[in-house]
């Protein structure tokens, strides 16, 4: 489409009022005109930076504190395309500013800081920033920030377009006819229930495919209301983003919306319910499971991921996207910045495989098809799942014993999805994700489709569930999976193969994604191969929990072992965007699984209280 | 002539500056590269700005180390702070005695910390002093002048 046509046709609707900017078209001379809001609690550096975005030509809006950035944002939810945060603020921390941000406007959002240490720029990966820039910034550096809201976009794009062509809307592939339908009808029609006063105003350039702007649904306080109403209503078990759909009856919601929305949700119930101290916890709960074993195997495994990591294997960067993207676009990261999933997944192993002790003596090697790749052993998360999400749910709903892994946060996202590995072979058809994870250590995420992308995409094909059903159980929705596998721990009916299958998201290290790819590449469209590899790369390190969710959905049958792949932990909160098809994979699993695990877990407490709104991470959003 | 001598002055005093390593050239330099008709006077801006702002800094850090027992985590996220805003105006000298400052800190130094703490605002005073001479001479300069023809 034409950029001008689909202005006009879709997005010139009076009532979809996306317009462009009003100083230039956006459209035309992008990124001229770009709208920024920048976060500094720093006065002289925002002064700095302020004159430094005004040079690049773009808009911005300066705030020097989180709150304040937070309430402008939402009152104007398309009125800015991407947001730059300083780390160290007083009022509230730069993650979790980054975590609502992604959760409620789903914009990119960059952070900076003088603080260049590692362990905190892993930290901005996993909570999903899209960049981090190192201060004193250099005004070369800002120049080139369109590319993340251009990139973001297009991911999007591709999301809806698989869903369209996963026959959800019947829509053709096509960026522009997509971005317009879904933009107009979203837009237009959201924007409409959302009662906003002024609709015009907000319009973001409609989407033009040049310009790359989708519409993004803003999830107005009322519009969330609603949609834990019906999630309510429906109950955990049932609420399916179709269903939610009808009973929320906004005109111009789509259900990818939904889903990816409730992907997040879910996430956020399950840091709610399930936030114990990962990292302690960990360590110790892993040793309690079932297994004497495990607690070596923590150590093994997470000694074996960094050796992985060392050696290459995993290269840490490619983990932080694999996580990343695996964690999809769900920004919020465990509640408690749960070390990681790899607690969870070692739940998952330890679980299954009391006797999986990764790479332990106590268990026949039958892990990791390599004695010393870990890594492998990841391969059998899901790759859709955003193993870091996973990990993260999982350690927040259930002291899994095993996820005691996490002692390293940071590495333990890459730790995490090692160590989990294993515990995995041991039981299940690890043949799944030996053949997979070996293949490409990396997973074969694509770095340029972060799994946003399938976040955005719930619609995936029926037919792609039962098949991840079946064949990859390890699908495992974020949360759900991990705390199924809690519960689960005895029951070894930890798919592991599912595991591999769905999580790949995280395990990218391990290819888990080419477990993940391979099996449903099949069935599925060859979109969600890449999009699951290629979430696991992007950048846009969403929480795991987004994608989890999807992916738990499906796995949930298979339960936890998901989620105890990802040992994303380090609050990985990788954005992932939901894989290829949680929607497929029946958000009934992953509610249901979601809410056995609150309920076993106890910690989370009645089902019902997930979904009370008030737990809501989006704060100002009044019961 | 005088427009240029007052001109070269400046620049002679910036050089300077720099190399005695109270600016950090690069840093320093990006400010300038942001002055322009519409803010002729950004740099100077800035640098006034962030003095007034790092006061209250100073004086935080200096109400913390009087405190007994001393809190480290607190003292480190001030001087965090005052090293970052330290570093985008390009105080080169003024950030090294603070990274110096916060190692002290994470060793729990506080005597260590207290001596660095002079030095910072050793630097500190001692670098407002150059900059307010050299914007007072860039004043009397004028604006450096890349569109208009010198006369």
């Amino acid at each position: 489409m034409n950029p001008s046509n689909g202005k006009g046709s879709v997005s010139t609707s009076s009532r979809v009022s996306w317009k462009s900017n009003e100083a230039a078209p956006v459209a035309d001379q992008f990124p001229v005109g770009l709208r920024v809001m920048v976060v500094d609690d720093d006065p002289t550096c925002l002064m700095i930076l302020e004159k430094m975005l005004r040079t690049c030509k773009y808009e911005v809006k300066r705030c020097s504190r989180a709150e304040e950035a937070l309430s402008i944002l939402r009152g104007n939810s398309n009125g800015y395309d991407i947001v730059i945060s300083d780390v160290h603020m007083p009022d509230m921390d730069g993650f979790k500013l980054l975590e609502h941000v992604g959760l409620e406007m789903d914009l990119p959002v960059i952070m900076m800081s003088a603080d260049d240490s590692k362990s905190v720029v892993m930290k901005g990966v996993t909570h999903g920033a899209c960049d981090y820039l190192i201060k004193p910034v250099r005004i070369e550096a800002l120049k080139n920030i369109w590319q993340h809201v251009v990139r973001k976009r297009k991911n999007e794009w591709k999301e809806v377009d698989q869903q369209s062509g996963s026959a959800d809307d019947g829509q053709q592939p096509k960026y522009s006819e997509d971005g317009d339908y879904s933009s107009s009808v979203n837009e237009g029609n959201w924007r409409n229930s959302k009662r906003r006063k002024d609709d015009d105003e907000d319009g973001e350039d409609r989407d033009d495919t040049s310009t790359l702007k989708k519409p993004r649904v803003v999830w107005s306080v009322e519009l969330h209301q609603q949609f834990v109403g019906a999630v309510n209503q429906l109950g955990i078990d049932k609420a399916v983003p179709k269903k939610i759909l009808e009973l929320m009856n906004v005109p111009g919601l789509t259900r990818e919306n939904v889903a990816s929305h409730l992907q997040k949700y879910r996430l956020y119930l399950r840091r709610l319910s399930g936030v114990s101290p990962h990292q302690n916890n960990l360590g110790n709960s892993f040793m309690n499971p079932q297994d004497p074993g495990y607690g070596p195997l923590s150590t093994l495994n997470g000694i074996d991921l960094q050796t992985l990591a060392a050696t290459g294997q995993l290269p840490a960067q490619s983990l932080a996207t694999l996580q990343a993207a695996g964690l999809g676009r769900a920004v919020v990261a465990a509640k408690s910045r749960i070390p990681i999933p790899v607690v969870d997944q070692r739940n998952l192993f330890s679980f299954e495989n009391p006797k999986l002790s990764f790479g332990d003596t106590q268990q026949p090697p039958q892990h990791l098809n390599n004695g010393g790749t870990q890594i492998n052993m990841l391969h059998g998360i899901p790759t859709n799942m955003q193993p870091k999400q996973l990990v993260n749910l999982q350690h927040q709903g259930n002291s899994l014993p095993t996820v005691q892994n996490v002692q390293s946060v940071q590495s333990g996202s890459l730790l995490m999805q090692m160590t989990d590995q294993p515990p995995l072979r041991g039981q299940q058809p690890m043949g799944n994700y030996n053949s997979i994870s070996q293949s490409s250590p990396m997973m074969n995420l694509s770095s340029s489709y972060p799994l946003s992308n399938i976040q955005a995409k719930s619609g995936f094909p029926e037919d792609l569930t039962s098949e991840m059903k079946g064949s990859t159980p390890g699908f495992m929705p974020s949360y759900d999976i991990f705390n199924e596998l809690n519960h689960q721990q005895k029951s070894h009916d930890w798919e592991l193969q599912n595991v591999g299958l769905t999580f790949n998201a995280t395990q990218q290290a391990n290819n888990s994604i080419d477990v993940l790819g391979t099996s449903i590449a099949a069935s599925h469209h060859s979109g969600f191969s890449s999009s699951s590899q290629g979430s696991g790369l992007t950048r846009n390190a969403s929480t795991v929990h987004a994608n989890n969710n999807n992916n738990a959905i499906s796995v949930g049958q298979h339960r936890m072992n998901v989620n105890n792949f990802y040992p994303d932990n380090n609050s990985v909160r990788v954005k992932l965007e939901p894989p290829l098809f949680p929607e497929q994979f029946g958000q009934d699993d992953l509610m249901s699984a979601l809410l056995r695990q609150q309920q076993g877990q106890g910690g989370i407490g009645p089902a019902e209280n997930d979904f009370d709104f008030d737990g809501y991470s989006i704060d100002n959003i009044p019961v | 002539m005088d427009r240029n001598q007052s001109h070269r002055q400046v620049a002679t005093m910036k050089q300077s500056l720099f190399d005695q390593g109270y600016l950090d050239h690069e840093q320093f330099n990006q400010l300038e590269e942001l002055q322009d008709d519409a803010n002729p006077n950004f740099v100077e801006e800035v640098v006034t700005l962030y003095y007034r702002d790092s006061a209250r800094l100073v004086h935080s850090i200096e109400q913390a180390l009087e405190k007994s027992p001393i809190d480290f985590n607190k003292l480190d996220s001030y001087m965090h702070q005052f090293r970052g805003s330290s570093s985008s105006i390009g105080a080169k000298k003024v950030k090294a005695e603070c990274s110096l400052f916060r190692e002290y800190c994470r060793a729990g130094n506080g005597e260590g910390c207290m001596r660095t703490f002079q030095q910072v605002k050793k630097e500190y005073t001692a670098l407002r002093k150059k900059l307010e001479t050299f914007f007072q001479l860039a004043r009397q300069a004028g604006p450096v002048d890349r569109a208009r023809r010198p006369k």
